[in-house]
């Protein structure tokens, strides 16, 4: 009787540690399919983008369909025009206002911000195109770069806002305690030593930023709207990387489908590259990455 | 030396230092409060743009954008439950392919990895959601829609008897709601998979040395004692790659194939909100049509919204420890 009961429990934790053995086993291979993606998608770009970059396609300026050759020089002037507008406005609206939920963690206003800053986080990025065209496109009557540059500053400021809060609440508050009883004022406190203190982590977060709206196509759709031409001035229609991507791939012809992979495989370079700089400017300073 | 005026001086001079440095300690609060101040004022401009844009269409065609599946520009009928099922679809679609996977990769990070593994695999997946949409949508017109076409759909179709079903029926074109589907799951992932591994890791260690010591396997452990205490978390993950899901666009626009038609194959092509939007908008000929888009934006806002603001509450109940 009890032998039998001893063996059937020994059956029982073989069977549960088998059980226990294979789901261990799924995660293993859920780990592995979740990497294959992103290594089948670099792998394409580099064997399919490779092939079709070259010095002009940094320098020319896109040639008529059907002849070869040709560039993106413009789109990339254009991309790095609209960065420019979007952090001249998402980063210091952004640092502000995580210094302002740093400093004031429970006020109604800090609270409302901090959750509406989550939720305007995950807002579609088609949503905040179609709101810059209707303040900026529709009452001014034409496409402008700057619409695009304030539909992509628009979505960089709960993004900067959030990581500065972020980076803020790791600043021990003995340093700001020590700055104000040696008679700092509070405001210099807050800038020099506070924010001084945090500035790899913000630099950081501001990069990540940068990074997450420079491949953004459709904020840019009904604002910036593209332009095969070279233009510089805000207040025109401007070519951006990630809309001629899109044109490219939507389009028949061949060649442009190579463009395309060499347009994608170079803004995704460029997002890459402030990507691992966001985590390398936090390492320098810290010694080991934040996140 | 009469020290009186020295000291009479000293005072007023620190008097002074004093107001200026809380007069200036005033101007900083105000600019960083009216840096804040520009969220909320964010989102109400775009709620009340939107409405605003959107409201002749809504109080044209009232609830036939939503139910009607007629969407001609010249008769001005404007219904999108094409495009509001293609979204609803296509992003169910991408749930019920990334959910297992980002879960078992969270618990494979937080529970079983060697250490060595931890960081690269965790930067890897993260890696995926800095992936530009619209290079998802290269790779997905011309590497994913022709494997699907030559040999994922047959094979799903004849291979596995699948036809019988009406959701694997009809001619293999490609460009499809399953299409969309797979891109929005790779790209959801991330978010789920970084969410879950945050709650998972956040479960006290305690949890577990209970579940060991009662004689618990490991996998028991993280059925029983540590699934259950993160549930709700990882709820809040799903929730947020859902939002992620439905608003999706330039990749989505590239692969779905967009036609306006509601369809039970997942073989079949298919539109969604967003990239609805994103192909007419700048096309919209009449004053309705870009209102009825307006409206379908405005749809689409309030979804999202909802889906986030439930999303984060779930996550925060957790991190705060308030969870059962």
């Amino acid at each position: 009787m009890e032998s039998v009961e001893g063996s059937g429990r020994m059956k029982n934790a073989r069977r549960r540690h088998l059980v226990s053995g294979v789901m261990i086993g799924l995660t293993y291979i859920c780990a592995i399919l979740a990497t294959l993606p992103l290594l089948l998608i670099l792998w394409h770009l580099m064997v399919k983008g490779a092939s079709s970059i070259s010095l002009a396609f940094f320098t020319h300026m896109p040639r008529p369909v059907g002849e070869p050759g040709g560039g993106m020089a413009n789109a990339i002037v254009g991309t790095l025009i609209l960065i420019g507008i979007a952090s001249a406005i998402g980063l210091p609206i952004g640092i502000g206002a995580g210094l302002h939920l740093a400093e004031k963690k429970t006020t109604p206003l800090a609270q409302t911000t901090r959750f509406l800053a989550d939720v305007l986080n995950g807002l579609p990025s088609i949503v905040m195109g179609i709101f810059a065209w209707q303040i900026l496109v529709r009452p001014i009557g034409h496409f402008s770069a700057l619409a695009g540059g304030v539909a992509l500053g628009a979505m960089m400021i709960p993004l900067v806002t959030r990581t500065t809060e972020e980076m803020l609440l790791v600043v021990p508050t003995s340093l700001r305690e020590a700055a104000l009883a040696l008679g700092y004022p509070k405001w210099r406190t807050s800038i020099s030593i506070v924010l001084r203190t945090a500035l790899a982590g913000i630099v950081t977060g501001a990069l990540v930023a940068v990074a997450r709206i420079a491949g953004e196509t459709a904020p840019l759709l009904f604002t910036a709207l593209g332009n095969q031409f070279w233009s510089t001035s805000i207040g025109q229609p401007i070519a951006a990387l990630p809309l001629q991507i899109f044109v490219y791939a939507n389009n028949a012809y061949e060649e442009l489908h190579q463009l395309a992979w060499a347009g994608a495989l170079v803004l995704i370079s460029i997002v890459l590259v402030i990507s691992l700089a966001a985590r390398l400017v936090t390492r320098s300073r810290f010694g080991a990455a934040v996140d | 030396m009469t020290s009186l005026p020295v000291d009479w001086l000293e005072k007023d001079r620190r008097k002074l230092r004093v107001d200026a440095s809380a007069f200036s300690d005033k101007v900083y609060e105000a600019l960083t409060a009216a840096c804040a101040v520009v969220i909320p004022t964010l989102v109400i401009a775009i709620a009340l743009a939107i409405f605003v844009a959107a409201w002749p269409a809504f109080s044209k065609l009232g609830l036939s954008i939503l139910t009607s599946s007629d969407w001609d520009v010249a008769a001005g009928h404007f219904g999108a439950a094409p495009a509001v099922f293609g979204t609803l679809v296509s992003s169910a679609v991408a749930l019920i392919i990334a959910t297992p996977l980002a879960i078992g990769i969270a618990i494979f990070l937080s529970e079983f990895s060697p250490l060595w593994l931890r960081q690269p695999v965790g930067f890897l997946v993260d890696l995926l959601a800095a992936i530009p949409s619209v290079v998802y949508g290269v790779w997905g017109i011309f590497v994913l829609v022709p494997m699907l076409r030559s040999s994922v759909m047959p094979f799903l179709r004849d291979t596995l008897h699948l036809g019988s079903t009406p959701f694997f029926t009809g001619p293999a074109y490609g460009p499809s709601m399953l299409a969309a589907g797979i891109i929005l799951a790779i790209m959801a992932l991330p978010y789920i998979s970084s969410v879950s591994r945050e709650v998972l890791m956040a479960v006290p260690r305690s949890q577990r040395e209970a579940a060991l010591a009662l004689g618990a396997t490991r996998w028991e452990m993280i059925r029983d004692a540590v699934i259950p205490y993160a549930k709700s978390g990882i709820i809040g993950g799903i929730m947020l790659g859902l939002g992620r899901a439905l608003g999706e666009t330039m990749a989505v626009t590239m692969v779905i194939g967009n036609r306006l038609e509601i369809s039970a194959s997942l073989f079949a092509p298919g539109y969604t909100m967003a990239s609805l939007i994103a192909n007419q908008f700048s096309e919209a000929t009449n004053d309705l049509q870009l209102s009825a888009l307006m409206a379908v934006g405005a749809i689409l806002f309030v979804i999202t919204l909802i889906i986030n603001a439930i999303a984060r509450w779930l996550v925060w109940r957790v991190s705060k420890g308030q969870a059962a």
